[in-house]
């Protein structure tokens, strides 16, 4: 032996290591939090395998059951017994799987947990097709054939596939028919609904100025004919595309014998996961993982995309830091630069650093008596009063979440800035002045470049923190489903009146909200990715943008 | 030379030069106030939050006030016969007044105009009583001297013509019991009392005749299906004594009648069945000498309020006692003056209610907050006439020279006092005083529980558990970052450690929720292994490498370690997750959620207190680190090369001179911590059930202020006592991180004056 257990102890050996150990335990909450996101995350889109069961009830009834399995664990048998389920004596640790077996409208749930003692001649059938639907999630089961306009044209047997590439074709079809349905209904009639409310608007403003003659209602009413011709013909255009969208139906038949008609318009995507290359299944994957960030959600957010979520987020950040940056750096070259340096600056300054400390749903809860009551009622009864009893900014919108989140972040703003122009040495700035610049001419054209990286780290900082808050902003502007973007190609372009999507807020409400939370899981891993992504690249942004400013002013720096 | 300067000189003094000095001058002017104003607006803008929170909580403590509006006598033409009661409208436009001779005279409230007027059909009978007001009831029931008992409703709408412009409110009378009086007493004496209460299949009275009997009869109503009629029989009902009463009040569904002796007890009749009325328990209200003077049920008919000749007002309701029984028991005590008290009337919308006694001494109180929110002496005597507006916002009387006066009151959030946010209150129908949070229900006449204590207790639970995971971890953390590790490799750890707390709190919360509480649900074994297994391992293995060759140690060179213990405590924590079975097995018959609840007795949640510690532990350990690990590095290098100059191990030397000298920023950064574990909201949203309960179990949840805000601040309608109290919530929050964070800054300011000096 080396070292005796006595002397080791009293060297204060084990207290070192296990302060090391608390290190390592730190690190790897970290690490393995980020792993277990990115991994539950990341592995949603990768198409997984179907595989068929017999499965063996508790009656000895054995039935086939399909699906992906999404979870294996173990239990104690006697976890299951409490549950109220029988367990054969004996067993003591059970292994048990929860599969994905879609098709909710015939079994009620998509998913269920089985006992694997239970289930025997597992096989991966090579044809059985994943189907993804517009509702009702997925569907798992066998092609047999395909009705057009009500009209049986061809059929195959279970498990054949025959049909397979007419059943693709039929897909792509309805596919491009549905993508001009969208294009029309988001675009020309969209713009067109927005134009007839404005209308609205424009006449209930002429009737409480009492300015309602009428020549003024005729010429409104002009327009609005106008309008109307133009919206019945993009209806009628848009109905002519149903009858060709709805014409094909697909014949399909559950594990277990139950047939199903699925209607093509309703199909987003149809594939055989057991007979795809490992090259197909990227690409799928590919595909999943653009639709997730470049589409709409679907289906009480459980299925889709997320899109309005990012967009929302970073818009609402930017729009944040363009109210923070010079605000921020304002009240900050103020305290610093010219303000008296007395005991008064000194209690702001504690007052201000403390305020970073303040829990953000105080802020939410200011911003909603202050910002959305207050200020917005008031703006409603001044400029919205035609759109009254409707809130225009008397309700939460973009506008306020913005406003409360800079005021939230404002104090690190300060913090930072005011630390970047007091390591600015004085030298500095008595060499500018004694060349016969004015204190402001030495502010702006010194001072402040000089310190121009730290109100970077500043704005990064704030940046970081405004993307991840979600506590204040379901107060103030969140909401789980937002009809409208709040950036569109209708005058004003930019609505800030707007309530949008937050991708924080989208983990909260799909994970804690929604109905079919087993569902909706891959989804919020996915979308927890994705917001760590976005606040790591806004974060990588700003300190690209930092480090260039300082290379910038590298010579200035001493 | 000399030609350069002069020319110099006329450039400088050129008349261009001198404007654009001026406009220079000028712009630094403008800048100097324009970054001025700018910068205090943004300070002032910073400073609003407080204010404005303050601003939305003060009315909550604004003492309510009490204002005479108008005072106005009845016209000529209808002051001729005797008044008997009278009730206001939802708007305080119209009064209505039932005189002797059966007339209801409906009079503007504001001046005393007629606006209309209905005769009852009296069939020459005599009005003998009049039906207490009762919240929640507002039929008119008459008790006639011929036995007979007649009931109209009187229904009040607002009107407006076909543009849409208001026209006024309009009172409608209509009769009810089919239209017809109802035989209450069969030897048809005349009733001095009356009383009405809807039963299950109808409506129960009870009238009081000759020197105080009870008679009831039950109107059993049956609506035909088909056509929507309404049948009526009426059915005599026994009361099983023969004693003498003053006056009776049925509960709701009947459960039981109060009859109430001259002698001021009160017997309490257990009635759920009708046919066997049984006598339960006789209470005296009242010392003797005194008297009862008023007795009616307030809003939702659960509390009796009992007005007294002392000028008390006492409040009861049917308690469960020890052995299970319910008995009528004394709430709570309120006093107005000392004469007795003549004009009791709950509060149709709270559970409030006005009184004035013999002297014309005004009272509004409030139960739940036992508060006294006015109390003036409004008139010189008794009024003959009183009626509170169901909103409460006015009040009327008619003093004893028959004039009338007309009071605004301005009363909006009654049911807060210190002690009722703060304090254990005796809500209705609750076995005893609570610290209770339910804030809204689904019935009407439901009393609000605005204790913020079990919020500020939940708070404060899980703020504790937080740091008991956070504090260890980031403390231990960094002192070995600061004093044992590499300069290289704590250049690469801090980072990673500090990089947690750019991580949003909703992922947090939601891996929390969504992965650690199931998990830790049925991995419970393992989770208390962990505690004991990877301090245990890193110890044994670190007997285990001393006792290495030196040639294998020193290939991890001093300060390395963290390397090679971040892959060991994966290991160990592998080890003790795939150990929970078998021990459960082992030691907890195979579940150890079950053997909690049924060996131990503790109930356990899902999302619980441990699952909130862990993840809010988690997200706090990054804010506790970096403060005390600068703190801990910033202490001068003299002072433990002194320490270890002198013989002391590096471990002493950090235990005995750097620790002590850190203690205040490891202290203030424990406190900064605090602070942001309080406030935390969506970590405990998503971790725990969310219930207000007061226990520090640590298998169950809780709900913090923060989160309560969250939860509730948007259906709270803009303006009421919630939406105040949910401001005040935020209040306390404010004030409280803010008080924790200057006093942590300020000591790290102390601490970093003293290193300078060191």
């Amino acid at each position: 032996m080396q070292v005796s257990l006595k002397k080791w102890v009293a060297s204060g050996s084990p207290w070192v290591w296990l302060n090391a150990g608390a290190v390592a335990i730190s690190v790897v909450l970290v690490l393995g939090l980020l792993g277990v996101i990115a991994s539950r995350g990341l592995v949603h889109f990768w198409p997984a395998s179907l595989q068929e069961y017999q499965y063996t009830d508790s009656q000895d009834m054995k039935m086939p059951v399909l699906g992906e399995r999404v979870q294996r664990e173990q239990v104690t048998a006697e976890q299951i017994r409490n549950a109220g389920l029988s367990v054969p004596e004996g067993m003591q640790i059970l292994d048990r799987q929860l599969i994905k077996v879609g098709n909710r409208e015939l079994y009620g749930s998509d998913f269920r947990w089985v006992l694997e003692h239970q289930l025997s001649d597992l096989q991966y059938p090579k044809h059985a097709v994943a189907l993804e639907r517009r509702e009702w999630g997925n569907f798992y089961g066998y092609i047999v054939g395909i009705k057009e306009n009500g009209q049986l044209i061809a059929e195959q047997e279970p498990g054949q596939n025959q049909l397979w590439d007419e059943v693709l074709r039929r897909t792509e079809r309805a596919g491009e028919i549905y993508q001009r349905i969208q294009s029309l209904e988001g675009g020309a009639i969209g713009a067109l609904n927005y134009e007839l409310e404005k209308l609205r608007i424009a006449e209930r403003s002429l009737q409480l100025k009492d300015q309602d003659t009428p020549q003024n209602l005729a010429e409104l009413q002009a327009e609005k004919t106008l309008l109307q011709a133009d919206y019945a013909i993009q209806e009628a255009e848009l109905m002519a595309l149903y009858t060709p969208f709805k014409r094909d139906t697909l014949l399909l038949v559950t594990a277990d014998g139950q047939h199903k008609e699925v209607n093509f318009s309703e199909v987003v995507r149809l594939y055989q996961p057991n007979s795809l290359s490992l090259w197909q299944k990227m690409q799928h994957y590919v595909l999943k993982l653009v639709e997730f960030v470049s589409d709409d959600p679907r289906e009480a957010n459980t299925e889709g995309g997320i899109f309005p979520a990012i967009f929302g987020t970073v818009l609402m950040v930017m729009i944040m830091s363009l109210i923070v940056t010079p605000f921020g750096v304002i009240a900050a070259v103020y305290l610093r630069e010219y303000a008296s340096q007395g005991l008064m600056t000194r209690i702001i300054r504690i007052a201000v650093n403390n305020l970073a400390g303040v829990p953000s749903i105080v802020y939410g809860v200011f911003g909603l008596g202050f910002f959305v009551y207050f200020i917005g009622g008031n703006l409603d009864q001044l400029f919205y009063a035609p759109a009254l009893p409707a809130p225009t900014f008397g309700t939460p919108g973009l506008l306020w979440a913005s406003l409360t989140l800079a005021l939230l972040t404002l104090p690190v703003v300060i913090v930072a800035t005011e630390e970047g122009l007091s390591r600015i040495p004085r030298s500095v700035r008595e060499g500018s002045l004694a060349l016969g610049a004015t204190k402001f001419e030495t502010l702006m054209r010194v001072v402040i470049p000089m310190a121009s990286p730290a109100m970077m780290t500043g704005v990064i900082l704030a940046v970081a923190r405004a993307a991840g808050e979600v506590a204040p902003l379901m107060l103030v502007g969140v909401v789980k489903l937002a009809p409208n973007l709040p950036l569109d190609i209708n005058a004003p372009f930019l609505h800030l009146e707007r309530k949008f999507m937050h991708l924080g807020f989208h983990i909260y409400d799909v994970g804690f909200q929604s109905p079919n939370v087993e569902a909706a899981r891959p989804l919020v891993y996915a979308t927890a990715l994705m917001l760590v992504v976005v606040i790591a690249v806004l974060n990588l942004t700003a300190i690209g943008i930092r480090n260039r400013l300082r290379e910038k002013f590298r010579a200035l720096d001493m | 030379m000399q030609d350069i300067s002069s020319l110099l000189e006329q450039e400088l003094n050129s008349p261009r030069m001198r404007t654009r000095r001026k406009f220079r001058a000028w712009k630094d002017r403008f800048a100097r106030r324009a970054i001025a104003l700018g910068g205090l607006s943004v300070i002032v803008a910073i400073t609003l939050i407080f204010f404005y929170l303050l601003y939305e909580v003060m009315p909550l403590f604004k003492s309510a006030s009490i204002e005479q509006e108008s005072s106005f006598e009845l016209p000529e033409s209808v002051r001729a016969d005797k008044i008997l009661t009278m009730f206001t409208e939802e708007q305080n436009e119209i009064a209505a007044l039932l005189t002797e001779s059966g007339k209801l005279l409906f009079i503007n409230a504001q001046n005393g105009q007629p606006v209309s007027e209905q005769q009852l059909p009296l069939m020459d009978a005599a009005i003998s009583s009049i039906k207490v007001k009762t919240p929640g009831d507002d039929t008119l029931l008459l008790g006639l001297n011929n036995g007979q008992a007649l009931a109209v409703a009187t229904t009040f709408k607002v009107d407006f013509d076909a543009q849409g412009q208001r026209l006024g409110v309009k009172p409608q009378v209509t009769q009810l019991f089919n239209g017809k009086p109802l035989q209450l007493d069969s030897q048809q004496r005349p009733l001095h009392y009356i009383t009405q209460q809807t039963a299950p299949d109808g409506v129960l009275l009870a009238g009081l005749v000759d020197k105080g009997e009870v008679v009831m009869v039950l109107l059993r109503q049956r609506s035909n299906f088909i056509t929507g009629e309404v049948q009526e029989t009426l059915e005599p009902i026994v009361f099983p004594s023969t004693s003498l009463y003053q006056r009776v009040l049925i509960a709701p569904d009947h459960h039981y009648i109060f009859a109430l002796r001259s002698s001021g007890h009160l017997d309490v009749y257990d009635s759920r069945d009708l046919q066997n009325i049984q006598l339960s328990h006789t209470l005296a209200l009242v010392k003797p000498g005194q008297q009862v003077t008023q007795m009616i049920f307030q809003l939702a008919q659960q509390s009796l309020l009992i007005g007294d000749s002392q000028g008390q007002i006492t409040q009861y309701f049917m308690v469960r006692d020890e052995h299970n029984q319910q008995q009528l028991t004394k709430i709570r005590t309120l006093k107005l003056a000392d004469a007795p008290i003549k004009v009791l009337e709950a509060e149709q919308r709270r559970k409030g209610f006005v009184a004035v006694d013999s002297r014309g001494r005004v009272g509004l109180f409030n139960t739940t907050a036992e508060k006294t929110a006015i109390d003036q002496p409004l008139l010189d005597a008794e009024p003959l006439l009183a009626a509170l507006a169901p909103r409460a916002s006015m009040l009327l009387m008619q003093d004893a020279q028959g004039v009338f006066h007309r009071y605004a009151i301005d009363n909006p959030h009654p049911e807060t006092s210190l002690k009722s946010l703060w304090g254990k209150v005796w809500y209705e129908g609750y076995s005893e005083p609570q610290y209770t949070w339910q804030s809204s229900s689904a019935s009407n006449d439901f009393e609000p529980k605005f204790s913020l204590t079990p919020l500020a207790f939940g708070t404060l639970k899980a703020a504790f558990y937080a740091m008991l995971l956070s504090v260890p971890l980031a403390v231990c953390g960094a002192m070995y970052t600061a004093y044992f590790m590499a300069p290289a490799v704590r250049r690469k750890i801090k980072p990673v450690i500090e990089l947690m707390e750019a991580l949003p709190t909703v992922i947090l919360g939601f891996f929390a929720g969504l992965f650690l509480a199931p998990f830790m649900e049925t991995h419970l074994p393992g989770v208390f292994a962990v505690l004991l297994i990877i301090p245990l391992g890193i110890v044994t293995f670190a007997f285990a490498w001393a006792q290495l060759p030196d040639r294998i140690r020193d290939l991890i060179p001093e300060g390395w370690h963290v390397v090679v213990l971040v892959p060991l405590v994966v290991l160990l924590g592998w080890l003790s997750f795939s150990l929970s079975q078998p021990m459960e097995l082992w030691f907890f018959n195979g579940d150890m959620r079950n053997w909690l609840s049924n060996d131990l007795g503790i109930d356990f949640d899902q999302r619980n207190a441990m699952v909130v510690g862990f993840a809010m532990g988690f997200a706090v350990i990054p804010t506790i680190y970096s403060i005390a690990e600068d703190a801990l590095f910033g202490v001068p290098k003299s002072l433990s090369h002194g320490s270890l100059a002198l013989g002391a191990t590096p471990w002493q030397t950090l235990v005995r001179v750097v620790l002590p000298t850190a203690s205040p920023g490891i202290f203030s950064a424990v406190m900064i911590g605090m602070g942001r574990a309080v406030g935390e909201t969506m970590i405990v949203l998503m971790a725990t059930g969310n219930t207000p309960v007061m226990n520090a179990n640590i298998f169950e949840g809780m709900r913090t202020l923060a989160a309560n805000i969250a939860v509730e601040m948007g259906e709270s309608a803009l303006g009421s006592s919630h939406y105040r109290i949910l401001f005040l919530a935020a209040l306390v929050l404010f004030l409280f991180t803010f008080v924790v964070n200057t006093l942590a800054d300020l000591v790290r300011q102390r601490l970093r004056n003293k290193y300078s000096t060191l």
